[in-house]
């Protein structure tokens, strides 16, 4: 509990600083700012992890995923398990990272009063975890409403859709609130299970307090408190020109609510912090050696990147080398000679 | 994983983030925020232009009056709108706001299209198209 403690403080008082930033300093143009600066260590600092992944040798493919590789041809392979070619792999990867797999296998382990253990269903973390990353990219989805000018069509039609249902003359994106049942469901299993709670650190607790105050701080903009959207739309599109003129001017000209720079800045926060966090699982997930590497050790020979060259001697070149004696002495030659000493192609 | 496909996989993640900013590049619109009009008669009449509420509170909540007005209207029967400087106004859309804003291209629709908002007010209320007056 108090590593979550520390996670939640550690939001709320970046939420203190943005209010004091705001509407005490009135430092809005600094807030305004700061996205352009988040951006830029996200991209960079995203890149640079990935790249310095890339140099890390490539162990050998694992052919002990779930599910039966390619055996004799009575045996039937599983294909999108234990894939042994390319397509398989990339059809193991889609469903991976579209519909979590891996987890979706979870089940909970549990010894019974009698000593016996049990083996139970247990989706919720696939769920949740489902919820959670499908809500928050359709979310972030539409806010390119907001960077935008003029909306495009794609845009418009997923709003439309996403924002099926009306309350009380607003129109309510359902993706919004997809995303805020599957990261309270996260911060419920990380708080009530115990082993889970054990194993949790700060690092695990503070971005998902995080995105669960994005998606507050927005919700609350959008339904509640309301918003200048003009306002925060000018800003936006001046982040998005790289036009920090626009962004002063905007900032300068609307006195646009705490809210909005709560939301703003909690999302810097995450943009500067995903590259250096366990966040960086969305590149990661990519280079899983379970996942992204075909099972044809069978068919196929895999030399170890980092082998290094041994000196070898071989029968070939032995022979060659002592033919004459070997010769001499009534010893069987695999190879023919010529006149000159010159070993011949291999008969048979 | 091959060098090559993180290199690809780094390009897909580079030009898909940065969407809003290339985009931004791209288009024809140059993203500033629309200049709404005031110019309508009634507005030019008045000796000090003045909305029911202060214009920095109006700009974030119309929405909010608009639907407290259709409540207390339509459920409640109460016609008066007391202002927060005590001034009374008649609650009714038609008649109070588009009497000055009379100007819907101009004026309703600029910010509406600008951040893709897409309120329901003119499904059962007439469009101020005519310049001059409501209706």
């Amino acid at each position: 509990m108090k590593n979550a403690g520390i996670a939640a403080g550690l939001v709320l008082a970046i939420l203190a600083i943005v209010f004091v930033g705001t509407e005490v300093l009135n430092l809005d143009a600094f807030f305004g700012i700061l996205p352009l600066i988040a951006m830029a260590i996200f991209i960079i600092g995203f890149i640079y992890r990935v790249l310095n992944w890339a140099k890390s040798p490539v162990p050998f493919r694992i052919p002990t995923t779930a599910g039966q590789q390619k055996s004799l041809d009575f045996i039937k392979q599983n294909k999108i398990d234990n894939p042994s070619t390319k397509g398989g792999v990339i059809v193991r990867m889609f469903l991976e990272v579209v519909f979590f797999r891996s987890l979706f296998r979870n089940s909970k382990a549990e010894v019974t009063d009698e000593g016996n253990i049990t083996y139970q269903w247990e989706k919720w973390l696939w769920l949740f975890g489902l919820c959670f990353h499908w809500g928050f990219f359709l979310t972030v989805f539409r806010h390119l409403r907001l960077f935008t000018d003029p909306v495009p069509g794609f845009v418009k039609a997923w709003e439309m859709i996403d924002g099926a249902f009306w309350v009380d003359l607003q129109q309510i994106y359902l993706t919004g609130f997809i995303l805020l049942l599957g990261i309270t469901g996260l911060i419920a299993r990380r708080l009530y299970m115990d082993k889970v709670r054990y194993v949790s650190l700060v690092q695990d607790f503070f971005p998902i307090f995080l995105i669960f105050g994005i998606a507050v701080t927005g919700m609350f903009m959008r339904y509640l408190t309301h918003v200048d959207i003009t306002a925060v739309k000018a800003v936006a599109m001046g982040i998005a020109g790289f036009n920090i003129g626009a962004i002063l001017e905007a900032c300068a000209m609307y006195d646009i609510s705490v809210n909005f720079w709560f939301h703003l800045t909690l999302v810097c926060t995450l943009l500067i912090y995903f590259p250096t966090s366990k966040l960086m699982h969305a590149a990661g997930i990519f280079m899983s050696p379970t996942r992204n590497m075909a099972n044809n050790n069978r068919m196929v020979r895999h030399i170890n990147p980092w082998n290094p060259d041994v000196e070898v001697h071989s029968y070939q070149e032995y022979e060659h080398e002592f033919h004459q004696k070997m010769k001499a002495v009534g010893l069987p030659l695999d190879w023919d000679y010529d006149e000159e000493g010159n070993q011949l192609p291999k008969k048979n | 994983m091959k060098k090559t496909n993180m290199i690809i996989g780094l390009v897909i993640f580079a030009v898909l983030v940065t969407v809003p900013f290339w985009s931004s590049f791209v288009s024809p619109a140059n993203g500033a925020a629309p200049e709404v009009s005031l110019d309508t008669p009634a507005i030019n009449q008045m000796a000090e232009p003045k909305c029911v509420e202060d214009v920095e509170w109006m700009r974030a909540h119309h929405m909010d009056l608009l639907n407290d007005w259709k409540v207390e209207v339509v459920r409640e029967g109460t016609r008066v709108y007391v202002a927060a400087d005590g001034t009374e106004h008649l609650a009714s859309l038609q008649n109070t706001c588009f009497e000055c804003h009379s100007n819907y291209e101009d004026f309703c629709l600029k910010c509406h299209t600008y951040s893709n908002v897409n309120p329901t007010c003119w499904d059962c209320h007439v469009e101020p198209t005519v310049v001059g007056g409501a209706n």
